[in-house]
């Protein structure tokens, strides 16, 4: 098992190397130069010159390259041009919020999907699997940005059940608070997991091992409970594993809406500033998140299935 | 046409083919159906609720709701089929090289997709507009540097897969040419599970697209493009909410269109057997 994490973390080495390279390029393709693009017209070329300095733009490319790699490395990311700050003191302040919502948000899918990928198992191939289908292919055809402004509109100033937005203090008043932004993004993924989830169940119900507990002489309920659903369930941690990327990109412009002060907030934020090395610090950061998140869900999987240890 | 014929076979693909045509239709017909003018403010008219005259209802300028959404399919139809099948286009040609060559630049892709994929798709889109600064031709170019990745990915898995099949061996036995065995022998089998994909990204993209215009990186108003009609309707949501929903039920009636589309493709061309 050691073993097994140690190779993976070994592998992310060249990816971490790539994502650091991309956000370095990002800023090299800005058209004209980005000291005065940052400053804009108000500053004086000894400023702009000491921007210059500043970002060491007057190095070679692969010196810069190297001055974004210590930042990296080092962990600040950057320093922020409107906060004045390094950009990971910006993020630390702002994790908390985005990771609840993410984690948040999974949960709130699995209790969705769940009886529905069920039901679509046991029913498939009926009118029922079929409705069941149809919903969730209108659910994946709501723009997430839209589908906040209906809640608002409907849970929020029609109902008056949620805030329109805003955190609180606490984990618990945050539980209420983020319920409609968790929602949103929690609807996305439900309609992910619903479809692997009844696929899985599916296959498993063809397995020996299935048939093998019924002629023991447990009962459909206790087959489905004990074997079928457990086995299938492992495969939907590595279908989140997959998706992990597009659940916290999601929450980028479920933040933005809902006023929540996580990263995805952050980061519209930064580019309405034009704030470039958060926009790039910030970019980075979400990538090496993603793939921090793919490694647990990998190691996760690996302890969850033995078949896969064994690899 | 061998796909549309397909397509209309499946009940889902027959259904989303119709959803989009009439789409297309209303869009193309309403400056002649259409008694107003998407664009011209009429004051008097302002904030009217659905009604007979104005089926969807009139925004705080008095325009035309209905008139205006359908004049919006244009633009987000327009930019949406750019966005997916122009990198559609340039992924499918890498992927056919690297999986038919493999070597370096096979490896070399892989290695890029794996740091790509990293990236949130949102993520990146928005980075990359906010460097290069908001405006539709930008948009464009986000797009293509996000979007041709997964279709290069699929169809060199798919090229390594046919590569492999007897008919090829025979093209190398016949001696046909390299670049013919690519395009007319691997190409038109390997782009089919793309042209799927394809069905999924179009709604995505949609949604994209119009959300990157919500937040004033996309098309500019006063183009009636779905995602500037909602940010529009924001502050007049709890006088006016059929200002907020229709833009809205468009793009959720084209994300339904494109999805039964999939769905058609996908049973249509799995083979038989």
């Amino acid at each position: 098992m050691i073993q097994v994490i140690l190779k993976r973390l070994l592998m992310l080495i060249p990816v971490l190397i790539g994502i650091t390279l991309i956000g370095f390029m990002l800023l090299q393709v800005m058209p004209g130069d980005p000291a005065s693009r940052a400053m804009g017209t108000r500053a004086s070329p000894e400023e702009l010159a000491a921007m210059r300095r500043l970002w060491g733009l007057d190095q070679p490319l692969w010196v810069q390259y190297l001055y974004f790699l210590r930042d990296c490395v080092t962990g600040s990311f950057g320093v922020s041009i409107f906060h004045k700050v390094p950009v990971i003191a910006l993020v630390a302040e702002r994790l908390p919020f985005t990771l609840g919502i993410v984690a948040y948000s999974t949960l709130i899918a699995l209790v969705v999907a769940l009886p529905f990928a069920i039901l679509a198992a046991l029913k498939r191939g009926t009118a029922v699997d079929g409705a069941i289908r149809q919903v969730f292919v209108a659910l994946i055809a709501m723009p997430p940005f839209w589908l906040c402004y209906v809640l608002i509109l409907w849970l929020a100033l029609g109902q008056g059940w949620f805030p329109t937005g805003g955190v609180g203090q606490g984990v618990v008043q945050n539980i209420y608070r983020l319920f409609l932004p968790a929602l949103v993004v929690g609807l996305s993924t439900a309609a992910l997991i619903q479809q692997s989830l009844r696929a899985a169940l599916i296959d498993t119900l063809k397995a020996d091992y299935v048939d093998t507990a019924r002629a023991k002489g447990l009962t459909g309920a206790q087959v489905f409970l004990r074997h079928v659903l457990p086995n299938s369930l492992i495969s939907t941690i590595s279908i989140i594993g997959v998706r992990v990327s597009w659940i916290i990109g999601g929450t980028v412009v479920v933040e933005k809406i809902f006023s929540v002060p996580g990263l995805g907030s952050l980061l519209i934020d930064a580019i309405v500033a034009r704030d470039l090395p958060v926009i790039r610090g910030l970019t980075v950061f979400f990538a090496i998140l993603v793939v921090i998140v793919n490694l647990i869900t990998d190691i996760c999987y690996a302890l969850a299935d033995p078949r896969v240890r064994l690899e | 046409m061998l796909v549309l014929k397909n397509l209309l076979r499946s009940r889902a693909g027959a259904v989303g083919v119709a959803m989009l045509a009439l789409m297309l239709a209303g869009a193309a017909l309403v400056p002649v159906l259409s008694p107003w003018d998407g664009y011209a403010l009429d004051f008097g008219a302002a904030m009217q609720p659905p009604s007979l005259s104005h089926w969807f209802g009139t925004d705080n300028f008095g325009r035309d709701i209905l008139t205006r959404v359908l004049t919006g399919a244009l633009f987000d139809l327009r930019i949406a089929v750019i966005c997916v099948f122009g990198p559609m286009a340039f992924g499918t040609l890498v992927g056919l090289v690297a999986g038919y060559f493999g070597g370096r630049v096979d490896a070399a892709l892989m290695r890029l997709t794996d740091v790509v994929w990293a990236f949130p798709f949102y993520v990146l889109v928005l980075a990359i507009v906010g460097v290069l600064g908001p405006s539709e031709a930008n948009l464009y170019i986000a797009f293509f540097v996000v979007n041709w990745i997964g279709y290069a990915r699929i169809v060199r898995g798919e090229t390594i897969l046919i590569a492999r099949l007897e008919y090829i061996e025979a093209t190398r036995v016949l001696r046909f040419g390299t670049f013919r065995v690519l395009l007319r022998h691997i190409l038109p089998n390997a782009v089919t599970p793309a042209l799927v994909y394809a069905m999924s990204d179009v709604v995505l993209t949609v949604q994209a697209v119009a959300a990157l215009s919500f937040f004033g990186l996309g098309v500019q108003p006063p183009a009636p493009e779905w995602g500037i009609l909602i940010v529009e309707s924001i502050d007049y949501m709890r006088e006016a909410p059929w200002m907020t929903l229709f833009p809205g039920l468009a793009i959720v009636w084209i994300g339904i269109a494109f999805s039964l589309m999939g769905e058609g493709l996908s049973t249509a061309l799995k083979p038989k057997g």
